[in-house]
Protein backbone atom coordinates (compact mmCIF):
# COMPACT_ATOMS: atom_id res chain seq x y z
CA UNK A 1 0.00 0.00 0.00
CA UNK A 2 1.83 3.44 -0.90
CA UNK A 3 1.25 6.53 1.28
CA UNK A 4 -1.07 8.20 -1.04
CA UNK A 5 -3.53 5.30 -0.89
CA UNK A 6 -2.78 4.37 2.93
CA UNK A 7 -3.75 7.59 3.99
CA UNK A 8 -6.59 7.45 1.82
CA UNK A 9 -7.56 4.56 3.94
CA UNK A 10 -7.02 5.63 6.83
CA UNK A 11 -8.36 9.00 7.09
CA UNK A 12 -11.58 7.76 7.04
CA UNK A 13 -11.15 5.18 9.34
CA UNK A 14 -9.42 7.39 11.97
CA UNK A 15 -12.02 10.14 11.39
CA UNK A 16 -15.24 7.65 11.63
CA UNK A 17 -13.32 6.36 15.23
CA UNK A 18 -13.10 9.67 16.54
CA UNK A 19 -16.11 11.62 15.75
CA UNK A 20 -18.37 8.45 16.51
CA UNK A 21 -16.41 7.82 19.97
CA UNK A 22 -17.04 11.78 20.36
CA UNK A 23 -20.47 10.72 20.15
CA UNK A 24 -20.33 7.93 22.68
CA UNK A 25 -18.01 8.97 25.38
CA UNK A 26 -20.45 12.35 25.81
CA UNK A 27 -23.21 10.35 26.08
CA UNK A 28 -21.48 7.95 28.65
CA UNK A 29 -19.60 11.11 30.27
CA UNK A 30 -23.41 12.69 30.72
CA UNK A 31 -24.57 9.28 33.15
CA UNK A 32 -21.01 9.03 34.75
CA UNK A 33 -21.26 13.18 35.86
CA UNK A 34 -25.15 12.37 36.74
CA UNK A 35 -23.83 10.01 38.87
CA UNK A 36 -20.77 12.02 40.39
CA UNK A 37 -23.35 15.06 41.00
CA UNK A 38 -25.61 13.17 43.27
CA UNK A 39 -23.74 10.83 44.54
CA UNK A 40 -20.46 11.89 44.43
CA UNK A 41 -16.93 11.00 42.20
CA UNK A 42 -16.44 8.09 44.38
CA UNK A 43 -19.74 5.79 42.80
CA UNK A 44 -19.16 7.22 39.60
CA UNK A 45 -15.42 6.88 39.11
CA UNK A 46 -15.70 3.36 41.04
CA UNK A 47 -18.71 2.61 38.34
CA UNK A 48 -16.57 4.16 34.65
CA UNK A 49 -13.60 2.14 35.94
CA UNK A 50 -15.37 -1.27 36.22
CA UNK A 51 -16.50 -0.90 33.01
CA UNK A 52 -13.58 0.01 31.37
CA UNK A 53 -12.03 -2.86 32.47
CA UNK A 54 -15.06 -4.76 31.68
CA UNK A 55 -14.46 -3.28 28.12
CA UNK A 56 -10.85 -4.09 28.44
CA UNK A 57 -11.32 -8.12 29.24
CA UNK A 58 -13.54 -8.13 26.43
CA UNK A 59 -11.19 -6.82 23.69
CA UNK A 60 -8.26 -8.63 25.33
CA UNK A 61 -10.40 -11.70 25.28
CA UNK A 62 -11.95 -11.63 21.65
CA UNK A 63 -9.36 -9.06 20.07
CA UNK A 64 -6.89 -11.88 18.90
CA UNK A 65 -10.09 -14.38 17.75
CA UNK A 66 -9.93 -11.80 15.02
CA UNK A 67 -6.81 -12.98 13.57
CA UNK A 68 -7.93 -16.37 13.50
CA UNK A 69 -11.10 -15.56 11.24
CA UNK A 70 -10.43 -15.45 7.40
CA UNK A 71 -9.91 -12.46 5.72
CA UNK A 72 -12.50 -12.59 3.02
CA UNK A 73 -15.28 -13.70 6.18
CA UNK A 74 -14.40 -11.21 8.27
CA UNK A 75 -14.67 -8.28 6.24
CA UNK A 76 -17.79 -9.66 4.84
CA UNK A 77 -19.22 -9.64 8.71
CA UNK A 78 -17.84 -6.31 9.22
CA UNK A 79 -18.97 -5.12 6.35
CA UNK A 80 -22.75 -6.45 6.86
CA UNK A 81 -22.47 -5.37 10.87
CA UNK A 82 -21.63 -1.86 9.64
CA UNK A 83 -24.13 -1.43 7.11
CA UNK A 84 -26.94 -2.32 10.12
CA UNK A 85 -24.81 -0.05 12.11
CA UNK A 86 -24.16 3.17 10.46
CA UNK A 87 -27.60 3.09 7.86
CA UNK A 88 -29.50 3.33 11.27
CA UNK A 89 -27.32 5.79 12.38
CA UNK A 90 -27.95 7.57 9.13
CA UNK A 91 -31.58 7.21 9.10
CA UNK A 92 -32.09 8.52 12.62
CA UNK A 93 -29.73 11.56 11.77
CA UNK A 94 -31.99 12.43 8.72
CA UNK A 95 -35.33 11.77 10.83
CA UNK A 96 -33.74 14.38 12.91
CA UNK A 97 -32.24 16.76 10.98
CA UNK A 98 -36.12 16.69 9.24
CA UNK A 99 -37.73 17.24 12.18
CA UNK A 100 -39.26 13.95 12.10
CA UNK A 101 -38.10 12.63 15.08
CA UNK A 102 -36.88 15.08 18.26
CA UNK A 103 -33.16 15.74 18.69
CA UNK A 104 -30.87 14.19 21.42
CA UNK A 105 -30.70 16.66 24.10
CA UNK A 106 -27.63 16.16 26.81
CA UNK A 107 -29.00 18.56 29.02
CA UNK A 108 -32.29 16.76 29.55
CA UNK A 109 -30.36 13.26 29.87
CA UNK A 110 -28.31 14.94 32.34
CA UNK A 111 -31.73 16.01 34.30
CA UNK A 112 -33.41 12.86 33.21
CA UNK A 113 -30.73 10.70 34.90
CA UNK A 114 -30.23 12.82 38.21
CA UNK A 115 -34.06 12.66 39.01
CA UNK A 116 -34.38 9.21 38.68
CA UNK A 117 -30.98 8.79 41.16
CA UNK A 118 -32.52 11.28 43.66
CA UNK A 119 -36.25 9.17 43.22
CA UNK A 120 -33.82 5.91 44.11
CA UNK A 121 -32.16 8.30 46.89
CA UNK A 122 -36.34 8.45 48.57
CA UNK A 123 -36.75 4.84 48.26
CA UNK A 124 -33.03 2.85 49.09
CA UNK A 125 -31.11 5.53 50.89
CA UNK A 126 -28.89 2.19 51.67
CA UNK A 127 -28.39 1.08 48.14
CA UNK A 128 -27.98 3.82 46.57
CA UNK A 129 -24.11 4.02 45.81
CA UNK A 130 -24.94 0.35 44.42
CA UNK A 131 -27.24 1.83 42.22
CA UNK A 132 -25.94 4.97 41.07
CA UNK A 133 -22.32 2.82 40.71
CA UNK A 134 -24.23 0.73 38.31
CA UNK A 135 -25.67 3.48 36.40
CA UNK A 136 -22.14 5.01 35.63
CA UNK A 137 -21.19 1.14 35.06
CA UNK A 138 -23.90 0.47 32.40
CA UNK A 139 -23.07 3.90 30.87
CA UNK A 140 -19.82 3.19 30.54
CA UNK A 141 -20.05 -0.54 29.24
CA UNK A 142 -22.72 0.59 26.43
CA UNK A 143 -21.28 3.91 25.07
CA UNK A 144 -17.84 1.95 25.45
CA UNK A 145 -19.24 -1.48 23.30
CA UNK A 146 -20.40 0.79 20.21
CA UNK A 147 -16.84 2.41 20.42
CA UNK A 148 -14.72 -1.23 20.29
CA UNK A 149 -17.03 -2.06 17.74
CA UNK A 150 -16.47 1.03 15.32
CA UNK A 151 -13.35 0.78 16.20
CA UNK A 152 -12.72 -2.63 15.56
CA UNK A 153 -15.05 -2.78 12.39
CA UNK A 154 -13.62 0.32 10.43
CA UNK A 155 -9.75 -0.99 11.50
CA UNK A 156 -9.88 -4.83 11.11
CA UNK A 157 -9.79 -5.14 7.56
CA UNK A 158 -6.60 -3.22 6.67
CA UNK A 159 -5.15 -3.45 9.68
CA UNK A 160 -6.18 0.08 10.81
CA UNK A 161 -6.81 -1.11 14.57
CA UNK A 162 -4.30 0.92 16.36
CA UNK A 163 -4.79 4.09 14.27
CA UNK A 164 -8.73 3.85 14.47
CA UNK A 165 -8.20 3.43 18.84
CA UNK A 166 -6.11 6.01 18.82
CA UNK A 167 -8.79 8.31 16.87
CA UNK A 168 -11.11 7.21 19.62
CA UNK A 169 -8.55 7.53 22.40
CA UNK A 170 -8.19 11.48 20.92
CA UNK A 171 -11.90 11.65 20.90
CA UNK A 172 -12.26 10.21 25.05
CA UNK A 173 -9.31 12.31 26.47
CA UNK A 174 -10.78 15.43 24.55
CA UNK A 175 -14.35 15.14 25.76
CA UNK A 176 -13.13 14.09 29.38
CA UNK A 177 -10.62 17.04 29.48
CA UNK A 178 -13.34 19.52 28.53
CA UNK A 179 -15.88 17.56 30.71
CA UNK A 180 -13.64 18.14 33.83
CA UNK A 181 -13.12 21.73 33.14
CA UNK A 182 -16.64 22.42 32.50
CA UNK A 183 -18.00 19.78 34.54
CA UNK A 184 -21.68 20.07 33.11
CA UNK A 185 -22.70 17.90 30.34
CA UNK A 186 -21.42 19.06 26.88
CA UNK A 187 -24.98 19.79 25.69
CA UNK A 188 -23.30 21.71 22.47
CA UNK A 189 -21.80 18.92 20.80
CA UNK A 190 -23.38 19.02 17.48
CA UNK A 191 -24.40 15.64 18.00
CA UNK A 192 -26.90 14.85 14.84
CA UNK A 193 -24.04 16.43 12.30
CA UNK A 194 -21.53 14.33 14.02
CA UNK A 195 -23.87 11.07 14.22
CA UNK A 196 -24.93 12.11 10.35
CA UNK A 197 -21.14 12.24 9.19
CA UNK A 198 -20.55 9.25 11.13
CA UNK A 199 -23.21 7.53 9.34
CA UNK A 200 -22.22 8.51 6.40
CA UNK A 201 -18.78 7.28 6.68
CA UNK A 202 -20.07 3.73 8.22
CA UNK A 203 -22.18 3.07 5.60
CA UNK A 204 -19.84 3.60 2.98
CA UNK A 205 -17.30 1.40 4.81
CA UNK A 206 -20.08 -1.01 5.27
CA UNK A 207 -20.60 -1.05 1.26
CA UNK A 208 -17.01 -1.61 0.93
CA UNK A 209 -16.13 -4.27 3.14
CA UNK A 210 -19.23 -6.24 2.30
CA UNK A 211 -18.07 -6.13 -1.54
CA UNK A 212 -14.36 -6.76 -0.30
CA UNK A 213 -15.53 -9.82 1.14
CA UNK A 214 -17.38 -10.73 -2.09
CA UNK A 215 -14.15 -10.52 -4.18
CA UNK A 216 -15.52 -7.64 -5.76
CA UNK A 217 -12.55 -5.14 -7.52
CA UNK A 218 -13.65 -1.94 -6.57
CA UNK A 219 -12.61 0.74 -9.14
CA UNK A 220 -9.68 2.63 -7.94
CA UNK A 221 -9.59 -0.10 -5.10
CA UNK A 222 -9.39 2.32 -1.01
CA UNK A 223 -10.55 5.23 -3.14
CA UNK A 224 -14.00 3.66 -3.90
CA UNK A 225 -14.42 4.68 0.19
CA UNK A 226 -14.31 8.39 -0.33
CA UNK A 227 -16.87 8.27 -3.34
CA UNK A 228 -19.30 6.04 -1.52
CA UNK A 229 -19.29 8.49 1.21
CA UNK A 230 -19.83 11.25 -1.05
CA UNK A 231 -23.19 9.22 -2.42
CA UNK A 232 -24.49 8.95 1.39
CA UNK A 233 -23.58 12.06 1.86
CA UNK A 234 -25.88 13.28 -1.00
CA UNK A 235 -28.78 10.74 -0.49
CA UNK A 236 -28.45 11.64 2.99
CA UNK A 237 -29.03 15.36 2.34
CA UNK A 238 -32.18 14.58 0.29
CA UNK A 239 -33.42 12.47 2.50
CA UNK A 240 -33.58 15.24 5.06
CA UNK A 241 -35.08 17.64 2.37
CA UNK A 242 -37.86 15.00 1.38
CA UNK A 243 -38.77 14.29 5.22
CA UNK A 244 -38.19 17.66 6.12
CA UNK A 245 -41.08 19.00 8.58
CA UNK A 246 -41.62 21.80 11.34
CA UNK A 247 -39.02 21.78 14.27
CA UNK A 248 -40.80 19.64 17.02
CA UNK A 249 -40.02 20.24 21.22
CA UNK A 250 -36.49 18.48 22.43
CA UNK A 251 -36.56 15.60 23.93
CA UNK A 252 -34.37 13.14 25.44
CA UNK B 1 -29.97 -9.64 36.43
CA UNK B 2 -32.21 -7.54 34.80
CA UNK B 3 -29.34 -5.27 33.94
CA UNK B 4 -27.95 -7.46 31.58
CA UNK B 5 -31.07 -8.43 29.46
CA UNK B 6 -31.03 -4.61 29.43
CA UNK B 7 -27.65 -4.72 27.83
CA UNK B 8 -28.26 -6.93 25.52
CA UNK B 9 -31.12 -5.87 24.41
CA UNK B 10 -29.23 -2.72 23.87
CA UNK B 11 -26.24 -4.38 22.45
CA UNK B 12 -28.82 -6.07 19.60
CA UNK B 13 -30.09 -2.45 19.12
CA UNK B 14 -27.38 -1.01 17.96
CA UNK B 15 -27.61 -3.28 14.91
CA UNK B 16 -31.43 -3.46 14.64
CA UNK B 17 -33.47 -0.63 15.50
CA UNK B 18 -36.04 0.10 12.85
CA UNK B 19 -36.85 -3.89 12.07
CA UNK B 20 -38.10 -2.85 8.55
CA UNK B 21 -34.67 -1.11 7.53
CA UNK B 22 -32.20 -4.04 8.74
CA UNK B 23 -34.28 -6.83 6.96
CA UNK B 24 -34.29 -4.57 3.78
CA UNK B 25 -30.34 -4.27 4.09
CA UNK B 26 -30.23 -7.96 4.77
CA UNK B 27 -31.85 -8.81 1.72
CA UNK B 28 -29.54 -6.05 -0.45
CA UNK B 29 -26.77 -7.71 0.70
CA UNK B 30 -28.44 -11.61 -0.10
CA UNK B 31 -28.88 -10.48 -3.67
CA UNK B 32 -25.79 -8.47 -3.96
CA UNK B 33 -24.33 -12.57 -2.71
CA UNK B 34 -26.44 -14.08 -5.15
CA UNK B 35 -25.41 -11.65 -8.46
CA UNK B 36 -21.95 -11.87 -7.33
CA UNK B 37 -22.06 -15.90 -7.15
CA UNK B 38 -24.13 -16.09 -10.39
CA UNK B 39 -21.99 -13.53 -12.72
CA UNK B 40 -18.32 -13.92 -10.81
CA UNK B 41 -17.84 -11.34 -8.51
CA UNK B 42 -18.38 -8.55 -10.90
CA UNK B 43 -19.33 -4.85 -10.84
CA UNK B 44 -22.79 -5.64 -10.75
CA UNK B 45 -22.85 -7.19 -7.45
CA UNK B 46 -21.12 -3.90 -6.19
CA UNK B 47 -24.18 -1.86 -8.18
CA UNK B 48 -26.62 -4.10 -6.42
CA UNK B 49 -25.16 -3.34 -2.85
CA UNK B 50 -24.17 0.29 -3.15
CA UNK B 51 -27.50 1.61 -4.80
CA UNK B 52 -29.83 -1.12 -3.40
CA UNK B 53 -28.21 0.37 0.34
CA UNK B 54 -28.89 4.11 -1.34
CA UNK B 55 -32.15 2.96 -2.25
CA UNK B 56 -33.63 1.62 0.94
CA UNK B 57 -32.16 3.91 3.20
CA UNK B 58 -34.36 6.62 1.02
CA UNK B 59 -37.52 4.41 1.18
CA UNK B 60 -37.62 4.11 4.62
CA UNK B 61 -37.06 7.75 5.27
CA UNK B 62 -39.50 8.73 2.79
CA UNK B 63 -41.97 5.81 4.73
CA UNK B 64 -41.05 7.32 8.39
CA UNK B 65 -41.30 10.55 6.97
CA UNK B 66 -45.37 9.72 5.62
CA UNK B 67 -46.06 7.62 9.26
Amino acid sequence: MDLTTGWTTAAPAVSAAFLASLVEVVEAFTIVLAVATVRGWRPASLGALAGLALLAVIVAAFGPLLGLVPLKLLQFTVGTLLLLFGMRWLRKAILRGAGVIALHDEALAFAAETAELREHAHRRATRLDWFAGLASFKAVVLEGLEVVFIVIAVGAGHGLVVPASLGALAAAVLVLGIGLLVHRPLARVPENMLKFAVGVMLSAFGVFWVGEGLGIAWPGEDLAIPVFAVLFLLSGLAGVALARRPAVEEMP
Amino acid sequence: MSWMTDAWREVAGLFVDDGWLAAAILVVIAVAVIVALGLGASLAAGGVLLFGCLGVLAANVIAAART
